[in-house]
């Protein structure tokens, strides 16, 4: 279809894969070529080879209703977004710079707190922090390392540089579909992975694993690495699984580990107790011990705590971290990297209001209309004010929340996320906002994946990217285009 | 392997046997009915005797007549051993192990429990009954062919194999003590009568009636049809073949010493059966002390392989 790109109307916004004057950019420039050269069969053909592809690996992600939980397949565009691999460099020397930082500033609230001493951080806010851990205070985790696993979002603005949207280092997920994504879009356009060079993602499983591994409390050849998970009924249970299965690793539940009275957490297995060295767990701080969080768990293993503590097993990522993807910490973040790398921040952030300061508060009440208002402390795109797109009851609603807990809340500028072209009904191509989602590993190295996950918001004007709120995904292209 | 793993799937053999023996064991009784002579009485209520589910029937129904039998073996949720019970329980250990049995299992295991859902009025009327209780054996197979024919066979395999033949062994003893009972209840001048029905449908229902044929070469009666049930080699429903069975799989599992020394003396005790006087109350005690060892190798397979205490690794 020649006229597949030519029809195509692009936005105000910055587009991936098309500039302003209606020329593809570098790196989409084969791929756009390729498009246009397939029949709006053909087209519509490998659409229905990618939801095929879905539907034979089971690529699925829960989603949680009234009604009970709903198995979906995977939403995703055959589109790839495309990223010139000269501008990744940067993005990815900026996520690494920021990981290193923030698992400086985690280590340092754990032990002497310079950061607040010195006057970086005011103290209130790392009190008030619902997941700061006073039960972390003095452990040293391999490595000064506390978040190993960290799923940054970043978005393109208006001028096309990348900015931070937020960190997170609780229990990021979504990594096992960004791999899936390049095995779909492998079997859908395998021709152009033949003429482009186009950067392989397929070894984040094995950075991963040895990740893991150099946390091992034990000096040994094969520690034993386990992914501990919620259970088949979470919504990232797919991942966990492929995770696992991808490592070698066993996907265990909370009731397949006890901590014995040498305080060392063990596996059941037909073979017997098998002495455990790394958890990658995929449940949050609050469920992972009873006897320290939350009593009523059933998820997580008494006694994990005390062994953590005591060195006899490592947690990824280790309970506390989350204390540096608060929304509110997010804004110090700039700052936090100069006082700690004594670095200028590569990435920048996007512009942040803090609603505990009564001027910023006072600023973001008057504008609700125009913010985005989010919670410090959710993720998931949940309890989220999207001022544009809100009724005067939601902004009064968000009025009130604000004023009981401001703490609680910060406020962006609505960012004019970029779009890239994406397939809506057969041969027609909208452009849809999307953001991406890197991931970036520290342990005794550090390793960013190549490109990353891309969401794409499939409704028409949304901003909202998130799968369990209607968003689909994309295959992320990090493309070298020097030399060729 | 995951202790988890193997208890999951330990777990759904057995409750998949279950599932056919129970439908085996009504089809007994749904036969015999048709057979017996007008003046001799069976009552459907053996069937919960036998199964030990009196107290948990009496609490939920009070006439003992066929249709509350049947319901409560076949359909009852608060029964956590009837049919559909059981199909759930496969289900359940199956959705959470399917990476390590066949794709098709799940497949498979679905459309029975949909089609036992279904018409599951057909196996508590009588006038289908037949064709519903066929179907469901027949379901239960087509998952044991597919498992024969495209599992491996590693520990999953023999934790499968476990527990489909520590079932089995616990049901074809109790489907024996049914038919003792009924053959003690009865009167003197019916039981030769009775005795020639009750064995035949016993060694029908266990799909041992030609194969008795074919290697005992004489008329049914009750001592060589027990002989037969109890002691065969070949036939894979007779207990010898079942404990057989448990322990070749539990000596290829790490750390069987005790498993395999328990089946080992239950393998070794013996009671005499010359004639069908035998068939006594003494031999009644005889299937009740099976049963309880058969129970007690269950309580060990779990100690040993799915449950670790405090202590047990420091």
């Amino acid at each position: 279809m020649e006229n597949l790109t030519s029809q195509y109307q692009s936005s105000d916004f910055f587009d991936e894969l098309i500039d302003t004057k209606g020329e593809p950019r570098s790196p989409a420039k084969q791929l756009l070529g390729y498009l246009n050269s397939l029949s709006e069969e053909e087209l519509e053909k490998r659409r229905l080879t990618a939801e095929a592809t879905i539907q034979e690996m089971g690529i699925s992600f829960t989603v949680y209703t009234e009604e009970g939980n709903i198995d979906r397949a995977w939403p995703f565009d055959i589109v790839p977004r495309t990223i010139e691999a000269s501008d990744w460099r940067i993005a990815e020397k900026g996520l690494t710079q920021r990981l290193k930082a923030l698992n400086m500033f985690i280590d340092d609230l754990y032990h002497d707190q310079n950061v607040i001493k010195d006057g970086i951080v005011p103290e209130h806010i790392i009190k008030d922090s619902k997941n700061f851990r006073p039960e972390c205070i003095g452990v040293s985790p391999a490595h000064g390392v506390w978040a190993h696993i960290c799923g940054t979002d970043l978005v393109r603005a208006g001028d096309g540089e990348f900015y931070v949207l937020e960190d997170n280092l609780r229990v990021p997920s979504g990594v096992s579909y960004m791999l899936e994504n390049r095995a779909i879009t492998k079997r859908v356009l395998p021709e152009l992975f033949e003429n482009e060079h186009i950067l392989p993602v397929g070894s984040y499983t094995s950075q991963l694993f040895d990740t893991l591994a150099s946390l091992s409390p034990r000096d040994i050849e094969n520690p034993e690495i386990v992914v501990l998970t919620p259970g088949i009924y979470n919504s990232a249970y797919f991942e966990h699984a492929f995770l696992a299965q991808q490592m070698g690793a066993e996907l265990v539940e909370g009731s397949d580990l006890f901590v014995d009275d040498d305080d060392c957490v063990y596996m059941k297995t037909i073979d017997g107790p098998e002495r455990v060295d790394v958890i990658y767990r995929r449940i949050d701080d609050l469920f992972i011990d009873p006897e320290v969080f939350d009593k009523e768990s059933v998820l997580g293993v008494p006694g994990l705590m005390r062994a953590w503590r005591k060195g006899n097993v490592a947690l990824a990522n280790a309970p506390g971290a989350g204390v540096a993807d608060d929304k509110v910490v997010y804004a110090y973040v700039p700052d936090i990297i100069r006082y700690f790398l004594k670095e200028e921040p590569i990435l920048k952030n996007v512009e942040t209001f803090l609603c505990e300061d009564p001027e910023q508060q006072a600023y973001v009440l008057a504008n609700l209309d125009k913010l985005v208002v989010k919670p410090a402390n959710e993720s998931g795109g949940y309890g989220m004010l999207v001022g544009p797109h809100s009724s005067k009851k939601d902004q009064a609603i968000f009025a009130d929340l604000i004023a009981a807990n401001p703490r609680n809340y910060v406020a962006q500028p609505t960012l004019k996320l970029s779009t890239a072209p994406t397939l809506i009904s057969k041969g027609t191509l909208e452009p849809r906002h999307l953001d991406l989602r890197p991931f970036i590993l520290q342990g005794k190295d550090t390793y960013v994946t190549t490109g990353g996950l891309t969401r794409v918001a499939m409704k028409k004007g949304s901003l909202v990217v998130n799968s369990s709120q209607g968003g689909g995904s994309k295959d992320t292209w990090i493309v070298e285009t020097k030399g060729q | 392997m995951l202790s988890r793993v193997a208890e999951r799937l330990f777990w759904s053999a057995r409750y998949l046997e279950r599932v056919e023996n129970t439908a085996r064991l009504v089809s007994v009784y749904d036969d015999l009915l048709f057979d017996l002579p007008r003046d001799v009485k069976v009552s459907w209520y053996n069937l919960i005797e036998i199964n030990s589910d009196v107290e948990l029937f009496e609490q939920r129904y009070k006439v003992k007549n066929e249709h509350n039998v049947l319901k409560f073996l076949l359909a009852d949720d608060s029964n956590p051993s009837s049919m559909l019970s059981s199909l759930k329980m496969v289900r359940e250990n199956i959705r959470t192990t399917r990476d390590v049995v066949p794709q098709e299992m799940w497949e498979l295991i679905n459309e029975l429990d949909l089609y036992a859902q279904k018409n599951i009025k057909q196996g508590i009327n009588r006038s289908e009954r037949h064709v519903f209780i066929n179907t469901i054996i027949e379901g239960c197979q087509k998952i044991i062919g597919l498992l024969a024919g495209a599992m491996s066979r590693d520990s999953g395999w023999h934790f499968l194999t476990m527990g489909r033949y520590v079932e089995r062994a616990d049901m074809s003893t109790r489907i024996l003590d049914a038919a003792v009972s009924l053959m003690l209840q009865s009167e003197a001048e019916e039981s030769v009568q009775l005795g020639q029905v009750v064995w035949s449908k016993v060694l029908k229902s266990q799909s041992a009636y030609l194969d008795y044929r074919r290697t005992i070469r004489t008329s049914i009666n009750g001592a060589k049809a027990v002989s037969f049930l109890l002691r065969d080699a070949c036939f894979p429903r007779s207990l010898n073949y079942c404990l057989n069975q448990m322990r070749e799989a539990a000596t290829k599992l790490p750390r069987a010493g005790i498993i395999v020394a328990n089946i080992d003396k239950l393998h070794a005790k013996h009671y005499e059966i010359g004639t069908s006087e035998d068939l006594n109350n003494e031999f009644h005690d005889y299937l009740n002390d099976v049963q309880l060892d058969i129970i007690e190798i269950g309580h060990q397979i779990t100690e040993n392989w799915f449950h670790f205490r405090q202590g047990d690794a420091a």
